[in-house]
């Protein structure tokens, strides 16, 4: 084969790809499309068959009257405030222990890294009906402590994605700072948090995507409306207009915009988090 | 030990002692509560009352629904993880060529798993409406009349497979990392021995990237399994309905523990699956050693 033919060929197979790839995009981001254009439709026009593609008129007061119907404003600061502990914990905490097993010699360190290992195995729901049993016990079902304690003590992935990445900072940096008197507490606080910073925010978009989305746990533990989250907000919301699909898509963007503000904002990390946590969700 | 070293090894418990102390309070107790529990009658109200392997008896002889959920569970990992898994692999391979548009086309194909939570579910009810959805119009365009989806048995369960297989940028990226990273040299090296499109991808871009299919093949088999909302929100009401098809093993768990308050059989409940998964999760290790090709050693670095 000549190589200007070798070429061409090579030329063709992209053009095929690329056109390929085209028709994907718009299959991918057809739904996307929908999701907006049926937000601002009548309820009238969106039972119509075939549906339009274009909306007749732009009812963006939809979304106000779709907030109206139900506090979703207030529903909005809960949600923030369940994903604000979550952040401010998952920082603090994961960093703390992942220090520890990343940077400080100690019998037994291994033995309690292996155990951080164990715990990822162990799914979810094989500790859903004990934990729930325990918090109705000691009175904690009703409002967010089932959901936000337990992240004050550490989550196995964040810790072991972070003690990989504290490992990496070489020791001598801080061999020299403990010559210089400094104690683990300080070089931890200190020395480590500009160095670590990516990996901080990486893990504080991590928590807060998973406190944004989480349905299960408010479902089980919030029990009165003024505590209830986006997530649950939005399932009620549905429950009592089964009809209304023009407002339940106007909340169903207006639920999704935080977290696709940050991708665009944050891509990197957003994708570092992605990496770590998998494809298990 | 020095003085030094046990001063070393106080600290250093300092710093893992919110992880041990979680690790007990919050796992390891549970996990033996709910051990024994699983052998009791048990509603909260009351105190739990031993019944020995009565909870087991029942889930596997009696509960017509744990066999149902079951296999409803089965079928969907069994459809969506090869699914997701190759559509991830195949994309991410179209998207590691040079050609114009590449940020455009990663950053559009990932943005669907982006898009997470109990918005996307209603999305989808919408999009899949037996009459007026989005889907059934580009089916009749076809000429084929689409089914009713979430109305209908047979396809409630396709209908979730499709709003996953949407989202599958998660797994394509994953592939997409990987893939930068296997030398151009290697390629080349195949070329020169003649290897075309189809060679280089089954003997080099597979073995590369088996450690991370094999990784990913794990995790998402146990957490198919583990599905749970899809069936609780697409059902519409939590009840796993049209007949039962979108009841999933852990949505009966749920509807057992939350709705029925049988916490003793919800745990049995939960001891079963736990130990399907583990013996997944065992057999995908014992497999893995026989096609994943770890580069220079072995998978612990």
């Amino acid at each position: 084969m000549t190589n200007s033919s070798h070429r061409r060929k090579r030329a063709m197979s992209k053009a095929v790809l690329f056109l390929l790839l085209l028709a994907g995009s718009v299959l991918v981001l057809a739904p996307i499309y929908w999701l907006f254009i049926s937000s601002v439709k009548t309820s009238g026009e969106l039972a119509l068959y075939p549906p339009t593609f274009w909306p007749r008129a732009w009812h963006f007061e939809n979304y106000i009257n779709a907030f109206n119907q139900v506090p979703f404003a207030r529903f909005t600061l809960n949600t923030l405030l369940y994903a604000a502990i979550s952040v401010a914990a998952n920082v603090l905490v994961n960093s703390f222990i992942s220090y520890g097993f990343a940077k400080i010699e100690f019998p037994g360190r291994n033995f309690w890294f292996a155990m951080v290992l164990a715990t990822m195995m162990i799914p979810g729901f094989v500790t859903l009906v004990p934990k729930y049993i325990m918090f109705t016990k000691i009175g904690w079902v009703g409002w967010y402590l089932p959901l936000v304690v337990p992240q004050f003590f550490g989550d196995p992935f964040r810790i072991f994605m972070m003690r990989q990445f504290y490992r990496t900072i070489p020791n001598e940096l801080i061999e020299a700072a403990k010559v210089d008197g400094a104690s683990h507490f300080y070089i931890w606080a200190r020395l480590m948090t500009p160095l670590v910073k990516p990996l901080l925010a990486t893990v504080a978009i991590m928590a807060f995507k998973a406190a944004w989305n989480d349905f299960q746990g408010p479902l089980l533990y919030v029990r009165r409306e003024v505590w209830y989250t986006i997530q649950i907000g939005l399932q009620m919301f549905r429950g009592q207009n089964a009809t209304q699909w023009n407002y339940i898509m106007a909340m169903s963007l207006f639920s999704m915009m935080p977290i696709l503000i940050l991708f665009f904002l944050f891509q990197n990390y957003f994708i570092q988090g992605m990496n770590v946590s998998g494809s298990s969700k | 030990m020095s003085l030094l070293q046990i001063r070393e090894a106080r600290v250093g418990y300092i710093f893992i002692l919110p992880w041990i102390i979680g690790l007990l309070a919050f796992t390891v107790g549970p996990i033996l509560f709910s051990l024994y529990t699983s052998f009791t009658e048990y509603n909260i109200a009351q105190p739990p009352k031993w019944i020995g392997l009565q909870n087991y008896i029942t889930a596997l002889a009696a509960d017509m629904l744990v066999p149902k959920s079951f296999m409803n569970t089965l079928w969907y990992a069994c459809v969506n993880v090869p699914i997701v898994t190759v559509g991830g692999l195949l994309v991410a391979c179209a998207l590691n060529t040079k050609i114009p548009g590449m940020r455009f086309f990663r950053t559009v194909y990932y943005i669907p798993s982006v898009l997470v939570g109990i918005g996307v579910y209603f999305l989808w009810m919408l999009l899949l409406h037996p009459t007026n959805g989005l889907v059934n119009w580009a089916v009749g365009l076809l000429g084929v009349k689409g089914p009713a989806w979430l109305s209908s048995p047979q396809w409630t369960k396709p209908a979730v497979v499709l709003m996953n297989v949407w989202g599958f940028g998660a797994q394509m990226l994953l592939y997409l990392a990987r893939l930068q990273s296997i030398p151009e040299d290697l390629y080349e090296a195949a070329e020169l021995d003649g290897a075309g499109g189809g060679g280089k991808f089954l003997k080099i871009t597979i073995p590369m990237l088996s450690p991370i299919i094999f990784y990913n093949l794990t995790l998402s088999i146990i957490g198919n399994l583990q599905v749970f909302q899809e069936g609780y929100v697409l059902s519409g009401d939590g009840t796993g309905q049209p007949a039962n098809s979108l009841l999933f093993f852990n949505l009966h768990l749920w509807r057992q523990a939350f709705y029925y308050f049988r916490m003793g059989y919800a745990s049995a409940l939960s001891w079963l699956l736990f130990i399907v998964i583990m013996a997944l999760t065992a057999v995908n290790v014992l497999v893995s050693k026989h096609w994943v090709f770890y580069e220079g050693g072995g998978p612990n670095d």
